[in-house]
Formats: C-alpha cells, sequence, structure tokens
C-alpha cells in the first residue's frame, strides 16, 4: 500500500475535490450545463465578499456585479489600482495558436502540468487552458494595448518551458495593463453601485456560523476601527506568501493574514512548501535592502545566461573571451536552452554560485548578457522589447545593460501552495472560495512564466461566477446570520485584543527586526535547496525566535491612527506560524519536485527525482490549535490524460 | 561598487491627523551605501525610531518596483525627488552626496487631504476613473482578439499614455493642483483605440467634469510632465480639450433633438 492511501485512511476532513465526470475536454462544459442557476432577479439578494483587488479580486468583483450579485470589496491600498499583479512584467499565456506555430488548449494543458511537476490538479488545468483564449479576448475588448505587430495584430513571444510562442504581453508591464483594465471594469461597478468598495481595510478575521462562511472582521488602517461586515458568500483573493522570506520579489506589503486566519478558522492550507525562486532577480546589494526586483522572464528570450569558468576571475564581463564563459543552460538543456524553467533555471545559477563562479561585487549572481542579441538585432529592436526594464535595471543596479551584461540571482517570487480549493475554487469551510495565487490548485510544484496573469483572471472572470452561483442559488430567501451573531462579536473582540496585545509587549526590537530574521531562517534551510537536517534545524530555531517575538516585540503609537508598525506585527505574527508550516510540509514531503528540491532526493546528474509512488498526493494541513502541530489531510492525484513521466528539458 | 554617504540630514514633516498642526521633524543618517533606495533609508530611520520608542514616519509605499504608483513623497519640492523619470522608490541614494540636506514632505494638494506625516488620500482619482474611465466591455461575449486590427502606432500611443501609474505626482507639482495630465492620459489611451469610439464623447465629458469637481484647473505650466516618473507627455491634455470640445457640441445636437 503506497503511502498515499495509507495518509488517505487516516483522513480527518472529507476532501472532496468535486471534479466532473466525462473526458477531460468535456468536463468544464459538463460542468456548467449542469449548475443551479440564480435567477437574474434573485441575483440582487445576495451579497458576496470579495476580499483582494488584484486580478482575480478584481476581475471577480466586477464580474459578479454585472451579474447582479451585491458585492462589498476590500482592498488595503488606498485604491483597487495597486496590488500585486501590478508588477508582472513579461506577459499573460493564451493558446490562440495565432502564430500557427502548433499550439493548443492541450498543449497549453500539457506543457502546465509537466511545469508544474505532475502535482498539479490535471481537471483544474485543463480549465485554465480553456479560459486562457476567453481571457485575450475579453481584455482586449476592454482596451488593454497589447503589443502588436506592423499588420495590426497581435504580438506573441516565448516564456520558459514551452516551445511555442503564446505569450501576449504589453511591453514589459503586461500586469499593469491587465489590473488596470479589471480595475477599470471594476471601477465601473463602483461608479455604478454594484460594488462598493472599502479602502485601506485589512481583513484580520473570517467568521464561520453553523459550519459556513458568513463574513469578515476588517481593521480599518486609517482608523484602527474594526468592524463586522456579513455576506452569503466570502471570496479571499489575497495574494501569496512570498513574503515569508523577508527579501522576496513581493511588493513590502504582500502578506499571508487573510489566508492564515481562513487557515486557523478551518480552512485546510495545502503544499505550503511549493514556493518559486524566480531565476532572474537582482541580486542582493547591501543588507539593509527591503526587497528584490525582479527582471521578466522575458529577458530569456535574447539573453544569454552564463558564468566565468575561472573562479578567480577578476577581468570585466566584455574582456572574457568565449572559450573561458559556461553557458551552462545552453550546454545542459540544448533543446530549451535559456528558456528552461524557472526552478531548473534557479538551481542550476545556484550551483554555479555556489562553485564560486558567481560575478559582482558579492560574487552573488551570474550573467544574462544581451550583447548578441544587440548585434544580431540592433539596439533598438532590444530596446523597444525591453528598453523599460533595462532602464529599471540601471536605476537599481547602477550598470547600463546594453554594455554590461546584467547580474541576477534568484529570489522569491510566487508561491504554488496556498489554500487547498476543491474544482469550485471553494475551501473546504463552504461558502468561503481562494482565487488566485491565494490557492494552490492550477500549478503544481512550479508555475510556468506568464501563467499567473491568466489564472489570476480565469479565476475571477470565468470561474468562480459561475461556481459561487452554483452555491447560492440553494440559498435563496435563506435567512444569513447578521454582524450582531456573537461569532461576529467573538472575533471583533479577539481582533482587538490581538492588536492591544501586540502595543502591550512594549520590547526591543521592531517588527521588521523579526521579519528579518524570520526570513533568513526559511531562505536558509526552506529556500531553494531543502534537507531533512536543515529544516529540523528550522523547526527549533523559528519557534524560539516566536518567543523571542512575543516578549520582546516593540511596537510604538497607539491602535486609533495610521500605525504602519502595528499592521507589520500582526503580518509577521502570521508569517512565523505560517513559516513553521513551510518547514513542517518541506520535511514531511520526501521527494524532489518543482520548486521543492530536497537535496537526499535526486538524480545523479543533480535533477529533483520524484516519489510517484508514495507522493503523488496534494498535502492539505488543518490547523491543530498549534502551528507546530498541524494535522496532515491528502488528496490524491490522478493523471488521466498526461501520463507521469520524468521531467526533461534536455 | 557600492560607495558609503555620510552625514544626510533629513527634515521630514509630521502631522499627526489632517485637524492636527504639522512641523518638520529633523533627523540624522550618519551613514548610508549609496546603493540603499531613498525609501529603504526611511526604513531604517523608522527602525531606529521604533527601537528608540518613538512613533515611525508614515508613508506610502508598496511595490519599490517604480510600478504600482503607491510611493509619493515631495524631496525637496520636487515631486518624487531629483532623477526625471523616476518615482520615489526607485530613487537611489547615490543621487545625493556627503552632508546633504534633504527636505521631505508629503504631496501637497487640495484634492488630496493629508491622513498622517507623509500620507495623503488620493480617492479622487479613483472617482475620476469610475465616472468614465473605461471601455464598457462586461464579462463574456467579447469578439476574437484578433478580429480588429490595429495599426501600431496607435497600439503604441495608447500604451504610451496609459502607462500612468496614478501616483499623484502631476498634481502635486502643478501650481493649481490640477489633475489634467492623469485624467487626460487615460482619455487618451481609451480614445485612441478602436474599441475606445463608441463611449468616446461621452467618456471625455464626465472624466472632464468630475474632474472638475474634484481639482484644480490647467493653466499650461507644464510642471505636471516633468514630475511624471512614467514622463507621460503633456501632448494628451491637448487631444483630451479637442475631444471635450466636440463632446460638448455633439451634446448640444442631442439637446436640440430631444
Amino acid at each position: 500500500m503506497s503511502l498515499t492511501d495509507q495518509l488517505l485512511a487516516q483522513n480527518t476532513v472529507q476532501l472532496d475535490s468535486k471534479i466532473p465526470a466525462g473526458a477531460m475536454a468535456d468536463k468544464w462544459n459538463t460542468y456548467k450545463s449542469d449548475m443551479k442557476l440564480v435567477n437574474p432577479n434573485n441575483k440582487r439578494k445576495f451579497k458576496v465578499i470579495v476580499v483582494g483587488t488584484g486580478l482575480a479580486g478584481a476581475s471577480a468583483a466586477a464580474t459578479l456585479a454585472e451579474l447582479g450579485y451585491q458585492v462589498d470589496a476590500f482592498t488595503f491600498h488606498d485604491s483597487a489600482r495597486r496590488a500585486h499583479s501590478i508588477a508582472a512584467q513579461g506577459g499573460i499565456n493564451g493558446a490562440k495558436n495565432y502564430k500557427g506555430d502548433g499550439d493548443s488548449i492541450h498543449r497549453l494543458f500539457y506543457d502546465t502540468v509537466k511545469g508544474g511537476d505532475f502535482r498539479a490538479r490535471e481537471a483544474n488545468v485543463h480549465r485554465l487552458a480553456e479560459n486562457s483564449v476567453d481571457i485575450i479576448d475579453q481584455m482586449v475588448a476592454q482596451g488593454v494595448p497589447f503589443a502588436r505587430e506592423y499588420g495590426g495584430l497581435l504580438d506573441n513571444r516565448s516564456f520558459g518551458g514551452a516551445q511555442v510562442s503564446r505569450t501576449f504581453y504589453a511591453r514589459g508591464q503586461t500586469g499593469q495593463q491587465l489590473l488596470l483594465g479589471a480595475y477599470q471594469q471594476f471601477s465601473r461597478q463602483v461608479g455604478l453601485g454594484g460594488i462598493r468598495l472599502f479602502n485601506r481595510s485589512e481583513l484580520i478575521d473570517i467568521v464561520v456560523v453553523d459550519g459556513r462562511a458568513a463574513g469578515i472582521v476588517v481593521r480599518d488602517l486609517v482608523t484602527g476601527e474594526l468592524t463586522s461586515h456579513s455576506a452569503h458568500a466570502v471570496v479571499l483573493a489575497t495574494g501569496g506568501y512570498g513574503n515569508a522570506f523577508f527579501l522576496s520579489t513581493n511588493a513590502m506589503a504582500c502578506n499571508v493574514t487573510a489566508a492564515w486566519r481562513a487557515h486557523r478558522k478551518g480552512a485546510l492550507f495545502a503544499n505550503p512548501c511549493y514556493t518559486q525562486i524566480h531565476p532572474t532577480c537582482i541580486p542582493q546589494s547591501d543588507d539593509s535592502q527591503s526587497k528584490l526586483t525582479l527582471m521578466s522572464e522575458s529577458l530569456r528570450n535574447d539573453g544569454r545566461v552564463w558564468v566565468p569558468t575561472n573562479p578567480d576571475e577578476t577581468r570585466p564581463a566584455h574582456e572574457i573571451p568565449e572559450s573561458e564563459r559556461d553557458y551552462y543552460l545552453e550546454r545542459l538543456y540544448p533543446s530549451f536552452g535559456n528558456l528552461a524553467p524557472r526552478d531548473i533555471s534557479s538551481r542550476a545559477a545556484k550551483r554555479a554560485v555556489d562553485k564560486g563562479l558567481g560575478v559582482g561585487p558579492k560574487k552573488n549572481g551570474v550573467y544574462l548578457d544581451f550583447s548578441d542579441a544587440i548585434n544580431r538585432l540592433g539596439r533598438e529592436v532590444v530596446e523597444e522589447r525591453y528598453g523599460n526594464l533595462f532602464e529599471m535595471y540601471e536605476r537599481i543596479a547602477g550598470e547600463n545593460p546594453y554594455d554590461t551584461p546584467m547580474r541576477i540571482y534568484p529570489a522569491s517570487h510566487y508561491t504554488m501552495g496556498g489554500l487547498w480549493v476543491d474544482y469550485e475554487l471553494m475551501t473546504n469551510i463552504p461558502g468561503l472560495y481562494a482565487a488566485g495565487e491565494a490557492n494552490f490548485s492550477d500549478h503544481g510544484a512550479n508555475r510556468l512564466g506568464a501563467s499567473a496573469l491568466m489564472q489570476g483572471l480565469s479565476d475571477g472572470y470565468f470561474v468562480l461566477p459561475y461556481t459561487i452561483g452554483n452555491y447560492l442559488a440553494p440559498m435563496l430567501n435563506k435567512p444569513m446570520p447578521g454582524t450582531d451573531h456573537p461569532e461576529f462579536k467573538a472575533a471583533e473582540a479577539a481582533a482587538k485584543e490581538r492588536f492591544a496585545g501586540y502595543l502591550a509587549i512594549g520590547g526591543t526590537k521592531s517588527p521588521d527586526f523579526f521579519h528579518r530574521e524570520l526570513g533568513k531562517i526559511i531562505w536558509d534551510y526552506c529556500g531553494m535547496e531543502r534537507t531533512e537536517q536543515g529544516l529540523e534545524k528550522a523547526l527549533s530555531e523559528i519557534p524560539a525566535l516566536y518567543e523571542e517575538f512575543k516578549k520582546d516585540l516593540r511596537v510604538t503609537g497607539d491602535s486609533e491612527s495610521m500605525n504602519q508598525t502595528l499592521e507589520k506585527a500582526g503580518r509577521v505574527d502570521d508569517f512565523f506560524q505560517l513559516g513553521m508550516l513551510m518547514c513542517k510540509d518541506a520535511l514531511d514531503r520526501k521527494e524532489s519536485c518543482g520548486g521543492h528540491f530536497r537535496a537526499e532526493y535526486q538524480t545523479d546528474d543533480g535533477e529533483a527525482l520524484r516519489d510517484d509512488d508514495n507522493y503523488c498526493h496534494v498535502s492539505a494541513w488543518q490547523w491543530g490549535g498549534d502551528p507546530m502541530k498541524p494535522v496532515l489531510n491528502v488528496e490524491k492525484l490522478d493523471f488521466e490524460e498526461v501520463h507521469l513521466a520524468t521531467r526533461s528539458y534536455k | 561598487m557600492s560607495n558609503t554617504i555620510k552625514n544626510i540630514t533629513l527634515k521630514i514633516w509630521r502631522q499627526a491627523g489632517p485637524a492636527a498642526k504639522g512641523y518638520f521633524e529633523t533627523h540624522n543618517i550618519p551613514e548610508i551605501t549609496d546603493e540603499a533606495s531613498f525609501l529603504e533609508m526611511l526604513d531604517i530611520l523608522n527602525d531606529r525610531l521604533v527601537t528608540e520608542g518613538k512613533e515611525a514616519v508614515v508613508f506610502d509605499h508598496d511595490c519599490r518596483e517604480g510600478i504600482c504608483g503607491t510611493c509619493s513623497l515631495m524631496i525637496d519640492g520636487q515631486a518624487h525627488g531629483p532623477q526625471r523619470g523616476t518615482a520615489t522608490c526607485q530613487l537611489h541614494m547615490r543621487k545625493f552626496k556627503d552632508g546633504d540636506s534633504i527636505t521631505i514632505e508629503p504631496w501637497r494638494a487640495s484634492a488630496f487631504p493629508l491622513i498622517k506625516d507623509l500620507m495623503v488620500d488620493r480617492s479622487a482619482f479613483d472617482r475620476i476613473i469610475e465616472s468614465g474611465g473605461y471601455i464598457t466591455a462586461e464579462t463574456g461575449g467579447a469578439p476574437d482578439a484578433n478580429l480588429i486590427p490595429i495599426a501600431k502606432p496607435i497600439a503604441d500611443a495608447a500604451m504610451d499614455s496609459a502607462e500612468c501609474i496614478g501616483c499623484g505626482a502631476c498634481v502635486a507639482a502643478c501650481p493649481n493642483g490640477a489633475a489634467n495630465l492623469f485624467t487626460a492620459a487615460k482619455v487618451a489611451h481609451l480614445n485612441r483605440l478602436p474599441q475606445g469610439q463608441a463611449e468616446r464623447y461621452s467618456r471625455v465629458e464626465t472624466m472632464v467634469e468630475t474632474m472638475d469637481e474634484h481639482f484644480g484647473s490647467c493653466t499650461n505650466h507644464g510642471e505636471c510632465e516633468a514630475a511624471c516618473p512614467k514622463e507621460i507627455s503633456i501632448d494628451v491634455i491637448a487631444l483630451m480639450h479637442k475631444d471635450y470640445r466636440k463632446a460638448k457640441f455633439a451634446n448640444r445636437k442631442d439637446l436640440a433633438r430631444s
């Protein structure tokens, strides 16, 4: 009996993925034909709360409001336009096959399942690939200025892990343009009264009544006031937890609080150890650095990655002859070359730097060199494709990439793990949904480039508006618990106590100090490479640091006005608890897959070695009352369409 | 190679709330690497303040990649500081030198009421977008994306103005506190595209009139273009004016008909 089957027998929570029956390509259509509908005139009787206004949240809120539901949308930003989806650079995949290079829905589906190292749920991925086509149509209709060819038709480029050109882009600001498109559609509904917008409002707790999601408690960041909000359904589109590492490409405010508070109320947290370390970021320059900056993967279309062959190399890049350079991605993965997937490219860079071949003042990067592309295409073409990225690099690194190769190194970028959801994107708490990066479902153990934007918009535009109706239909005219229900009052009181608690500690160290220290532990032991010994060490160091946090934290100011130190304290508290779960999950998964690389489980040439007999499952953790005592539940992954195979990009 | 910059004096605006009296507070940064960003310098200062038991300086910031538009700051009287085409979060200390004294203030405009210290409320921008800064294309039923070819120069021009990050530097830099560059950038983005034609004149009319409810009037100083971190050209304002004038004529025709 495999480990997966043994674990299945021990599940404490019934995990029904609700995958529709039928052939893979028919499942989503079957679902849509069979689902329950809410009559257009009855939709206004239902209220849906959407937390987060990134791609998933804004598109879900706008679409639900267009359908006629009452929507209350919450963002901790000053405006719905700020969410970190905005920082995505390279593009969005769509299986349009406009290039006639053999792309299809099936191929995008296949690439995504394989790219995720066979740890995603096939049915969800197929639906994602189907929706990718509609997303491009929808965004163009909204006026997103995608790049075009001279004939006026849409242009495409390639991304890692694919051998076709299916990535649509708007210069190096695709995320910005897509988010602004969704934000505009969202804003239209705010203007029409379909959406009530609560800005500078942070979710502090989820309220569950009689086993169903009943609403949320939020903190007004300007006044510190805690208020309750009830609804028939709650959508969390609150992003990922990459800031657990402290240094990451995430925005400063990105945090896990919404998902974590849902977890503590009973929602399972799936695959927390699946984190993506993006290969092309600007290396850390000093210890006071607050964040790392991504350089779009699209740069690998024309940039060549290399390191000098001599560890003692001191010459500037252009003086190093070809014979003394190692274009290691082209050498190791000839068929994908510089476009090898992210996890593979990241580990290859780490190996080069660990061997002492790193470049730059701290020898902590590898070169990404555009001189061949500039010679072949001319500076103008390169400038048109990547001009704004080159400018950004120059502002941060102080070097001009037209003359000197960029220096890059991997950094935490995206988290594939997240709240466990079924095919309808509902968590195991009825009425509580998770969309976009906040859920776990589509990318398995590694996400391919240009797929995050696709998933956020697929969930928000083309999945939730259907699946939420299926949940709401039977609830018509049934009473809904109001905010005067004792559960809301209890959640408000707990939240008040929590924030008063941070202020009362009166220790000596700021929340940022603890975040930085926590991030170092997680990066060292649960980062690009993990070992049993290291994870054990992390699991003794994190709780010790957490105890210190609880005793020695200092938060100044008060809880009745804008207090960013207090906000940060709450977020760091939740990162501590999540950090323990990430390490527990990484320790428990005794195999390597995608972004989860356990040094003990590798092939002779250093690639990830999966154990399909024992780990072809989703690890969904239940809150056990103590962050060190989570309870494991599993969902078995069946592969009907794509056969389990060793992932090769050679 | 990194260098250390010594002895920076910061004069920072502190104000507990919109009704409280504001004042400048002086802090010294004895040394900092020139690789640090301007906001990292403020992080270091805030960490010091918290450790000393004092309240941290409140300022808006998020992505630190110059794209989300959350950061603001008047640095020595210039919106986003001395480097052209650069948001505050992308400004690095290598642009400063030993012994510099730097004055940091919030955006100052009556349409952007102060919240605390360096943070202001820019919601008036959202009101402009809500009034018409979109193309009505409800989810579902969009035609194939390649059905309408768009000439590359048109798509590129639309993209040039669509790059606006909504930071508010244009308003802060304007002696009149006008939001014409922000509003016109969105009008130009959408009105240039074939998809935007159906609502072209209603869009410009509602957006301009909402803008006028909140913001001052444009008198062509051009400070907005100079302060814009995305270097959006003031030409978009001419395009907005042209469409607004046409919209007014079109509406009179509609009135005569009714």
